[in-house]
């Protein structure tokens, strides 16, 4: 049934694949959580950014879902599945297929991915299967087929590194595709490549660019319609190339030319002295690179956006040659791998396409399915609002986090909350995990095998090296039991990931005839052994003719006639304009050092120290306008919810736009998800939600009291206006703050406020640090003379000790003595324990005698009582002094005395 | 030597104030007088505040001695011991012993010290109680262990802990009777005290607090105490610890000006410009002591008047206590608690080690500190009263000592 993977020994280094972003770096790695780079994957050569340098500190299992469990009882996997089956089968009898659905995510593996699309389209009868790659790529896919007839990412890596221009536009590629972008700093300190950042923000990208645009959210389209115009008018049109490979150039210039150059920066907000040089470099440097991302796709005009840009990469005849080319960076570690099977709603499988009958036909027999879907289904907003209007009766969410991460997330959680049936299969309890009425324990990265593909369109292994905890299955293995237990035994029948990956390299190249560029039937026949081994390839990999390498050089395009499309793209501002109400705009992005929703990365306390806390990041100008202050706190409105949020002045802002980081979520912040905020207007062609610009208020919230929590445990909620998770060593940090008073002047808060925060038991082993009047009240609760919390809390922030001093407390068990001392809220570090008191009268310890005696040599007990004050009062320790004195090793002195 | 015929000087009271005064004056000017002791207790001057180690067993008698007889023969210093002085006449500058010797003077220290306060108790005639003040005491309660098994010590300050904890060491059965609600009220407040209590039970001191001696009970000796709520508790012995009360009788016979102590001005100089008086029989502008700490600082002052320094002044330094039971760390100075709305209260509590601390903060100055468990910052919290230092920018950490108040 099951094929186990044999696992290596735990010291025995095993070549995989960093799971995080779409640069898809090579990792050697053990299962004592060793890791390093690997030095002859093509990626990243050897190097690895913070993320994938932590991934040996992702290895714990805290917070993981261990078992499957219905409706929160623990279930065997017969059970569990029996179960789902039976769901699954009702709704679709009772309801018909379009009300079953999954959503999947990016992180699964190609394997995972094309078993669940098989499940749906093929047997389910239905394409209502998308996934969190819809938030990411969604536009990039579509902008590809519309230029190219295929979704095809023509260049490679190689090309930013043998450009002379990158374009980073809506790309913070230094904290996203962090090795990509050492590769760019590499290229520009070997050869001078010069860049330009596109982005509101100043970002850590912006290090060493020529040139930064903080251009207006959504105004891309402005920017490079300007850009094409230019272009056509400075007589840089590649004429040859656009005549004999392209379509549509007259009008897509006509339509850009609807704005003049100089109307470029009204909508921008850009200098025009910076966009001429924008455009001045673009046009008279040949090898050019756009690398572009979210900034670009996540918008309600993403597919413009990729297509305004592809379109002046036509225009010039850069693509698809050394050094040249759009480039579309994918966010998450398999968004290629996903679209290669097909698993977005509106594809079909293998690169083939619901619009043609031939294909659905071709698929089906290719999959001896009789249940074919016939037309695409709910993209990822669509499919939650028809959960949301109770016509999914069955939804399968695997490796995902909608609650969080999809656009109004409340709305969202009220759908998850209202569906019949909800199962979740996922490594970590998280918010969505809390909706299910089936918990599916997934296997992750480093216990599972399968493959990958990154950004470059590259597939390279990911291996098991580790044993999964509890239960844990690869989500390939749940879709196929599902499949078999409905019925579809023989379609189902994987023991392992090879066989389904020799199917979906077989389906890659069946009746392909040159017909899709996606063809690895050269992988179609490789065996188990050469499975096992297969080093990174680039597709394509057809079984015959040429392997991997650059697309479109030659200027044959996937399209029915060859040419590439140029798209007329019209400038659109923005769905939510800033307006008197809601005056700012707000962006969400990535942070360095954590992933997604930071099921993974937030556990990691090295991870979490570079951006601790979910702040609102605005413009000093802004925040002096609505009173807002550094560290202080805003609440922060849009149409679909409000949050209270940590306010960090960055200069690095543009005025008008606020910044939120995406990672948090109700589990680790009371801010909850970014995303609540965010509006769920959508990109007409692509469905990709507009996640970077939602108007919205902001005021100051006044908070009555500040504090920190440290507690060893992972706590998913704490009664307080304000706090969020960070991961400390051995433990976590949780800043506070609370809007209504917690006790009154010269009062101190009640106890059973004080022992739910700590999560202390009446009884329970306290120290308790008071200065009622100041109101700083300070907390640390102990079992078994083990620490297990410390609460600080204070009207005054400044009595709240920061959390760096405080990181380390779970490190190390805490002596005795400095079971108090811990409330002190300074670092322990260096401070000397004087040792038993010798001298009560002076409270002169034996250690700081004894120290004193070595130190300066001393020979009686009148030197030391001259220079401790120690035996000068009373006389009562004199004996004591003069013991430590004769002895050699006072230390032993004292011990034998005792 | 000088070719002048010295001076002569005479102490009355041959105990800590008095000798250190001595110390201080051969440290200064060794050669100016030639100096008389006079004792009534029959030993050279030993530190009495080491009582309560020897009782405990934990010090020997000849380790607590402090000037020995070789002292008073190297230094030229007369001793009379176990005679004490009956009278002085200022006039002809002459004392007068109980046995009848006469001593001229031309300078006088009086260092008679204190009494322990013995409250009028029926049965108080009845032999087997003491109090704890001198080595005859010390050496009563050691012969009481021995043939009997049940103590009785009453009061529950300073001194009555430490002899209940030495009986106990002594191998008996102690009950402490305290008046108030809490131990030590004078120097803790109620969470140290109650603290204090639990510690000394657990350690096997009975104690029983808001307890009313009415009487003792016994024939031919004392064989029980009655409570005013009629509960008799069995008693072999009965040591009374309730207070001191200067020692001014002499004083006052001698015409010298005297309140509760002996009057003394800033140069512990009494009424009578040739007469002197340190230690706890002096009253030093309406406070008496009963501390050694307060006393140094008068025998320096004293010694340095009688040397003929004319700017030296006492001022008491603050006063601040701590316990010597093994194992107990106890301390306190100033202020117990807020006085008023102004004050305010620092406090921490730490159940698992039986630590607590207090400090009690007035006009952003500290005026007071209690600390039990962990009382190693003592000192400095004392330095800081002292100071009279505006302690706002550290009060967050103030309570943690002085190694963290004063970190980065
Ligand atoms: C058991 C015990 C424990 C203590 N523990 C502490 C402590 O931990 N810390 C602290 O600071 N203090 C402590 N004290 C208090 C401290 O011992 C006294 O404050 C100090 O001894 C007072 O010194 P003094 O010279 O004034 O009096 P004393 O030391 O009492 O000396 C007075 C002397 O004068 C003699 N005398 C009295 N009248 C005459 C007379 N007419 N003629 C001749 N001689 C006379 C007395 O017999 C006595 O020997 C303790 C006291 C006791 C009893
Ligand atoms: S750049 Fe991306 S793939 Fe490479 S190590 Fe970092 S997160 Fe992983």
């Amino acid at each position: 049934m099951f094929h186990s993977p044999s696992l290596p020994s735990p010291q025995t280094p095993v070549k995989t694949t960093c799971p995080y972003c779409g640069v898809g770096c090579g990792v050697i790695a053990s299962g004592d959580g060793s890791v390093r780079g690997d030095e002859s994957h093509p990626a990243n050569e050897g190097r690895l950014c913070s993320k994938g340098s932590a991934l040996g500190e992702t290895l714990g299992f805290r917070g993981r879902i261990l078992y499957p469990e219905i409706e929160g009882k623990r279930a065997t996997w017969d059970q569990a599945l029996d179960h789902i089956a039976a769901k699954f089968s009702a709704a679709i009898r009772d309801h018909g297929p379009e009300s079953v659905a999954i959503y999947a995510s990016g992180q699964f593996l190609t394997e995972d991915y094309y078993v669940a699309n098989k499940l749906m389209k093929g047997f389910l009868g239905t394409a209502n299967i998308d996934t969190n790659s819809r938030l990411c790529m969604a536009s990039s896919v579509a902008g590809h087929i519309r230029a190219f007839g295929e979704d095809i990412v023509p260049g490679c890596y190689e090309d930013i590194e043998q450009a002379d221009l990158v374009i980073l536009a809506g790309s913070n590629a230094a904290w996203c595709h962090p090795i990509l972008f050492r590769r760019l700093e590499a290229a520009q300190k070997a050869r001078g490549t010069k860049f330009i950042v596109i982005d509101p923000r100043v970002t850590a990208s912006c290090d060493g660019a020529e040139l930064h645009l903080p251009l207006r959210a959504g105004s891309d389209v402005a920017l490079f319609n300007g850009l094409l115009t230019y272009l056509a008018d400075t007589g840089n049109f590649d004429k040859e190339f656009v005549e004999k490979h392209c379509a549509g150039a007259e009008s897509a210039i006509a339509t850009a030319r609807e704005m003049t150059i100089n109307d470029i920066a009204a909508p921008t907000g850009l200098d025009q002295h910076d966009i001429l040089k924008f455009y001045s470099l673009f046009a008279s440097t040949p090898r050019v690179v756009t690398a572009y991302s979210q900034g670009i796709n996540q918008s309600s005009a993403g597919t413009d956006k990729v297509n305004a840009i592809i379109n002046c990469h036509l225009a010039t005849g850069r693509i698809g040659k050394p050094g040249m080319g759009p480039f579309s960076l994918t966010g998450q570690p398999n968004a290629m791998g996903g679209r290669e099977v097909g698993g977005l709603a509106n594809q079909l499988a293998a690169h083939m396409s619901f619009s043609s009958p031939q294909h659905i036909e071709r698929v089906a027999r290719f999959w001896k399915a009789d249940n074919m879907a016939q037309r695409p289904g709910l993209k990822a907003v669509e499919l939650f609002e028809a959960v949301h209007a109770g016509k999914i009766k069955a939804l399968w969410i695997a490796g995902t986090n909608p609650a969080v991460s999809l656009p109004r997330a409340d709305r969202i959680r009220e759908a998850l909350h209202s569906c019949d049936f909800v199962v979740n299969a996922d490594c970590h309890h998280g918010d969505t995990s809390g909706f299910a009425h089936v918990r599916l324990p997934a296997r992750g990265w480093s216990e599972k095998d399968g493959t990958v593909t990154n950004s470059e369109r590259r597939i390279s292994r990911q291996r098991a090296f580790r044993p999964a905890p509890g239960e844990a299955m690869p989500d390939w293995w749940m879709f196929a039991q599902l499949g078999r237990r409905m019925g579809w035994k023989d379609a189902f029948a994987y023991e392992k990931p090879v066989q389904i990956f020799r199917e979906h390299a077989a389906l890659s190249s069946f009746e392909n005839e040159g017909e899709r560029l996606f063809d690895i039937g050269a992988l179609a026949t490789l065996d188990d052994g050469e499975y096992e081994s297969m080093a990174p390839c680039q597709w394509p990999a057809p079984k015959e003719g040429r392997q991997g390498g650059r697309l479109f050089g030659g200027g044959s395009f996937a399209t029915p006639d060859g040419r590439a499309r140029f798209i007329a793209t019209r400038f659109g501002s923005v769905t939510e304009t800033p307006n008197e109400e809601k005056p700012l705009i707000l962006n969400t992005a990535r942070i360095r050092d954590q992933w997604h929703t930071m099921t993974r990365t937030g556990d990691v306390a090295r991870l979490s120290a570079h951006t601790p806390e979910p702040y609102l990041d605005i413009h000093p100008e802004d925040a002096l306008r609505a009173g807002l202050q550094d560290r202080g706190f805003t609440r922060v409105e849009s149409a679909h919810a409000s949050a209270i949020m940590r306010v960090r002045l960055s200069s690095e802002q543009r005025p008008g736009e606020v910044h939120a980081a995406m990672h948090w979520s109700f589990t680790n912040a009371s801010t909850g998800p970014a995303d609540r905020l965010v509006g769920a207007s959508v990109d007409p062609i692509s469905g990709q939600p507009e996640l970077k610009a939602s108007a919205v208020s902001i005021s100051p919230q006044t908070m009555a009291w500040h504090g920190l929590l440290l507690h060893g445990e992972r706590l998913l909620k704490i009664d307080s206006t304000y706090w969020c998770r960070i991961a400390v060593e051995g433990g976590y940090a949780y800043p506070l703050a609370g809007a209504n008073p917690l006790a009154r002047p010269g009062e101190t808060p009640g106890d059973d406020w004080v022992l739910g925060m700590l999560g202390a038991e009446p009884a329970a082993d306290l120290t308790v640090y008071a200065d009622p009047m100041r109101g700083v009240f300070r907390y640390a609760l102990f079992r078994e003379g083990r620490l297990i919390a410390c609460l600080f809390v204070a009207r005054d922030s400044a009595a709240v000790p920061d959390r760096e001093t405080m990181a380390k407390i779970f490190a190390a068990p805490l002596p005795v003595e400095n079971r108090a001392r811990i409330l002190a809220g300074l670092s322990l570090d260096g401070v000397a324990n004087t040792g038993p008191t010798i001298c009560a009268c002076f409270a002169i310890g034996q250690t700081t005698i004894s120290e004193t005696i070595e130190r300066s040599g001393l020979k009686t007990a009148a030197e030391i009582g001259a220079a401790l004050k120690a035996g000068t009062n009373c006389g009562s320790c004199l004996p004591e002094i003069e013991k430590l004195l004769r002895a050699g090793n006072p230390a032993a002195a004292l011990i034998q005395a005792a | 030597m000088s070719m002048h015929k010295k001076e002569r000087l005479v102490l009355v009271g041959n105990g800590m104030a008095g000798m250190r005064t001595i110390d201080e004056i051969l440290a200064r000017d060794p050669d100016r007088y030639e100096i008389e002791v006079i004792g009534a207790e029959p030993h050279p001057n030993y530190n009495r505040i080491m009582l309560s180690s020897v009782l405990a067993g934990e010090k020997a008698l000849e380790d607590i001695v402090l000037h020995p007889h070789e002292f008073y023969a190297r230094n030229n210093i007369g001793l009379t011991t176990g005679d004490a002085v009956a009278s002085i006449d200022s006039a002809s500058r002459t004392v007068t012993t109980v046995s009848g010797r006469s001593l001229a003077f031309d300078k006088l220290i009086l260092a008679t010290g204190s009494r322990p306060v013995v409250p009028p108790l029926p049965g108080l005639e009845l032999p087997g109680n003491c109090a704890f003040r001198d080595r005859a005491d010390l050496r009563r309660m050691q012969d009481a262990s021995c043939n009997g098994t049940h103590a009785i010590v009453i009061g529950g300050g300073l001194l009555g802990l430490e002899a209940a904890f030495g009986l106990m060491r002594l191998g008996m059965k102690v009950t402490v009777l305290h008046l108030m609600q809490t131990l030590m009220e004078r120097q803790l407040d109620e969470a140290a005290g109650y603290l204090l209590q639990r510690d000394l039970m657990a350690r096997g001191i009975n104690v029983i607090t808001r307890a009313e001696t009415e009487a003792i009970l016994g024939d031919k000796c004392a064989t029980a105490v009655r409570l005013s709520d009629g509960r008799e508790l069995p008693a072999d012995l009965i040591v009374f610890a309730i207070g001191v009360r200067p020692n001014i009788d002499l004083a006052r016979k001698s015409g010298l000006e005297v309140n509760r102590g002996v009057k003394v001005d800033d140069t512990m100089q009494s009424t009578h410009p040739d007469i002197y008086a340190v230690g706890e029989c002096v009253e030093h502008r309406g406070m008496t002591f009963g501390l050694v700490a307060p006393l140094w600082q008068q025998a320096k002052i004293c010694a340095a008047a009688l040397c003929g320094e004319t700017n030296a002044a006492f001022t008491p330094p603050a006063n601040y206590t701590s316990l010597k039971i093994t194992g107990i760390d106890v301390f306190s100075a100033g202020a117990l608690g807020a006085r008023d709305d102004g004050d305010e209260e620092i406090t921490l509590r730490d159940a698992g080690t039986h630590q607590y601390k207090k400090l009690v903060i007035r006009d952003g100055k500290l005026a007071g500190a209690i600390l039990y468990g962990e009382i190693s910052d003592g000192p400095w919290f004392v330095e800081l009263m002292e100071s009279g230092r505006d302690i706002s920018y550290i009060r967050d950490r103030l309570l943690f000592g002085r190694a963290l108040a004063q970190a980065a």
